[in-house]
């Protein structure tokens, strides 16, 4: 045997072992997240990942623009900026929030890195470890993260075709409170639902508000898909029905392009107030070079026109989706119809378990989201995130053929083993999955 | 004595792949190409698809570096083609991986070598449809008593694996495993020590480092023990008796030498009770990330990860 060096090595591989915060405890590596990462190989369909289809933007116009910015803005756009975010930024986001009815004032705005970073911001200065968060059963990845990161508990809230239940809600809020404790706030996608699908009616809109107010509820409006409309109108925004009690999140992601990663929060003045200061504690200023860059584009391109252009786009996708499902998903299979937006929200045969088929499925070359990836207390085992926005309406049709098959074999399998009907909530895995599918 | 004039051979590591531990390998690979950019070679980082061949024809002085987990990276398919197409390669050749990837396979062989092996019985999926999966579970719970481990016969990473301790835990744990492919091993599990032996070979040089103990917090190493840093404590050499530790190595030679092996790799053995080693497992491209095993007994052994890929590369350029 080759000879060791004398004393024991006695190691854990992380000197830092002893120094990480109790939150820290959480990140840990996940078989799960792991898995994603085969999707980003070609033999694989990725039905997972959120990502916008950008491919269409009209780079030249972008280029041009970017290029109006160094040439002629150069040295102020690349300087700090100010910590709520450029002023001339700020005007054009009170315009797009004006397509979705709002009326806000450009102080009221704090621009933010992605709508992701103001949901950040939002939970640290409302949120103590331990404190309640009332949120859609399911909802955002994303956001279970955040709230997991500052050691909220998440309760969840039921949904049906409507959205969110308004008896649920004032349920959730009464149970809470009987435990002692209250709900700092409900976080809500009201528009095409992450990962649901599900849009708000507008009378259940005006249901929760109503709720919220009798309740003494904040609401945070989470809506990055509002504009993707693909059947109908713009809804008018939870916001545009509320100011006081709604604090608003937006984004140019979906509607002009991730990379910029310029979002924004809209809340009442004691709130902005706050938000700001916390702002300036976590980044300073919001990248100031990304709002010249998105203004640039906003003044120098048709970007309503662009937008109608993705609604066609995405439509198409939805369309292939829809179809594909119809015609290869198994007998027991449910799925929802999305207006708009980037998921379709699966519920698998009795009996299955999404979490346990992705392997198979990876096997498969199909990549798809367990659903309990969106629930913080490890339901949504029968269910599945199908994302229609990236891959082309071939491929979409290609990974859903896959998928039936791959539902088929573990069908099968369960049966053999008389495993039919026997699935509940798993343990909770925060490392699942990763950015690239949120 | 004089200094080495002949420039050090190209290397092409390649990782990733389509298995299930693509996120593994592309860790090990970027490890291993930073170790042996250290030493001064040139390194070539590749994962792998329709141009590997092309890859391997357009630099025929290269030797190859599989950092590939899972999959043809293990199986022997991918050394058959390095074969094929005339490249050269660290490691074991394809025959060699192939009977130590299946776990089915392996063990028997191992066995009739006098190597202590868990009593298993390995099953493909469709002899429980034919065959009626109640009788078969009651059976196998019958014959082999509890706890048993359930585990996919061709994976790693401890992906698809289970404890069962009851009948009724049975069926779910092999639904799990066979999630991972169409074979399982139902095998006895072993309480005791878990040790892994890691074995740097050159042809007829065989090094068998200290053996490595595996001690997770949450009392299973799983996915989530082996690749969160801090999670599992090591204790190198393992804190076992010197008789023991004699046998370990003992086994990993006889493993080594058994299956065929060659280059680094590396066998999972648990002390039982009584002090016995049992042979688990045998690893052709064992993990090289910061949390895995190989580079820690490495380490120990007073090697360096860079200077002992680097010799088994020259090694190879000159066969």
């Amino acid at each position: 045997m080759a000879r060791a060096s004398g004393q024991r090595h006695d190691t854990r591989l992380d000197r830092y072992v002893n120094h990480y915060a109790d939150r820290a405890m959480g990140l840990r590596a996940s078989a799960v997240r792991s898995l994603f990462s085969v999707a980003s190989r070609p033999e694989v369909v990725s039905l997972a990942g959120g990502m916008p289809n950008i491919v269409d933007l009209p780079l030249n116009v972008v280029a041009q623009a970017m290029d109006s910015v160094v040439m002629n803005q150069g040295a102020m756009a690349m300087q700090y900026g100010s910590g709520q975010g450029e002023p001339f930024m700020r005007e054009k986001i009170c315009e797009v929030m004006a397509l979705e009815g709002i009326q806000a004032h450009p102080d009221d705005v704090v621009v933010t890195v992605g709508s992701q970073q103001a949901l950040d911001l939002v939970t640290r200065i409302f949120c103590d470890p331990g404190d309640v968060i009332l949120a859609e059963a399911p909802s955002y990845v994303g956001a279970l993260s955040t709230f997991a990161s500052y050691e909220t508990d998440v309760v969840h809230v039921g949904m049906d075709d409507n959205g969110l239940q308004p008896d649920a809600l004032r349920a959730a809020v009464a149970a809470v409170k009987a435990s002692g404790r209250q709900a700092k706030f409900l976080y809500t996608i009201p528009n095409f639902n992450n990962p649901s699908g599900i849009t708000q009616t507008l009378e259940r809109r005006r249901e929760l508000i109503q709720v919220a107010q009798d309740l003494d509820i904040l609401i945070v409006e989470d809506n990055p898909y509002g504009l993707l409309t693909l059947d109908g109108d713009p809804m008018p925004a939870m916001r545009s029905m509320e100011a006081d009690r709604v604090i608003y999140l937006g984004s140019f992601s979906k509607t002009f392009a991730p990379g910029f990663r310029v979002g924004w929060v809209l809340a009442p003045h004691a709130v902005r107030e706050k938000l700001l200061l916390a702002q300036e504690a976590a980044v300073l200023s919001p990248p100031v070079f990304s709002q010249y860059a998105v203004a640039a584009y906003l003044d120098q391109h048709d970007w309503k026109g662009q937008i109608v252009s993705f609604r066609d786009m995405y439509r198409a996708r939805r369309d292939a989706m829809l179809q594909a499902l119809e015609e290869f998903m198994p007998p027991g299979t449910e799925w929802t119809h999305p207006a708009g937006g980037f998921f379709v929200w699966l519920t698998l045969p009795e009996g299955l378990d999404a979490q346990a088929m992705l392997p198979r499925g990876i096997s498969g070359r199909v990549a798809f989201v367990p659903g309990n990836a969106f629930y913080a207390d490890g339901f949504g085992t029968r269910n599945i995130r199908l994302s229609y926005c990236y891959p082309t309406p071939e491929k979409i049709r290609e990974g859903v053929r896959r998928l039936a098959a791959v539902m088929n074999q573990e069908l099968e399998l369960r049966d053999t083993f008389g495993l039919r009907g026997n699935t509940g909530r798993r343990q909770i895995d925060h490392g699942a999955p990763g950015p690239n599918v949120q | 004595m004089s200094e080495q004039t002949t420039p050090l051979p190209r290397v092409i590591v390649l990782s990733g792949g389509l298995s299930h531990e693509r996120d593994v390998s592309i860790r090990s690979g970027r490890r291993v190409t930073m170790a042996l950019r250290e030493q001064g070679h040139e390194v070539i980082e590749s994962d792998i698809g329709s141009g590997l061949v092309d890859l391997l024809r357009s630099n025929p002085d290269a030797v190859v570096v599989s950092m590939l987990h899972g999959g043809v990276g293990e199986d022997g398919a991918l050394r058959e083609v390095f074969d094929l197409v005339g490249a050269r390669y660290v490691g074991s050749d394809g025959r060699a991986s192939r009977l130590a990837w299946d776990k089915s396979i392996a063990t028997p062989v191992l066995a009739r070598r006098g190597v202590t092996v868990p009593k298993q019985v390995v099953l493909p999926h469709e002899v429980f449809r034919e065959l009626g999966a109640a009788a078969l579970v009651d059976s196998i719970a019958e014959s082999m008593g509890f706890p048993l481990m359930v585990k996919p016969a061709r994976s790693g990473s401890a992906l698809g694996c289970s404890r069962v301790d009851s009948t009724d835990e049975l069926p779910s744990a092999m639904v799990g495993a066979y999630a991972y492919g169409t074979e399982t091993v139902v095998e006895e599990f072993i309480e005791g020590t878990e040790v892994a032996v890691a074995v740097v070979a050159c042809g007829d040089d065989v090094r068998v480092l200290p053996a490595v103990e595996i001690r997770p917090d949450s009392g299973v190493y799983d996915y989530e023990a082996r690749y969160t840093a801090g999670a599992t404590r090591f204790l190198v050499p393992a804190e076992i008796s010197a008789e023991t530790a004699a046998k370990c190595e003992a086994m990993a030679r006889t493993v080594h030498h058994a299956l065929g092996l060659d280059g680094v790799h590396r066998i999972d053995i648990m002390i039982n009770k009584d002090g016995e080693p049992v042979f688990l497992e045998s690893n052709v491209s064992p993990g090289m990330t910061e949390t895995s095993l190989v580079p820690l007994a490495l380490e120990a052994a007073g090697l360096d990860l860079g200077a002992e890929m680097s010799r088994l590369v020259v090694a190879a350029a000159e066969r």
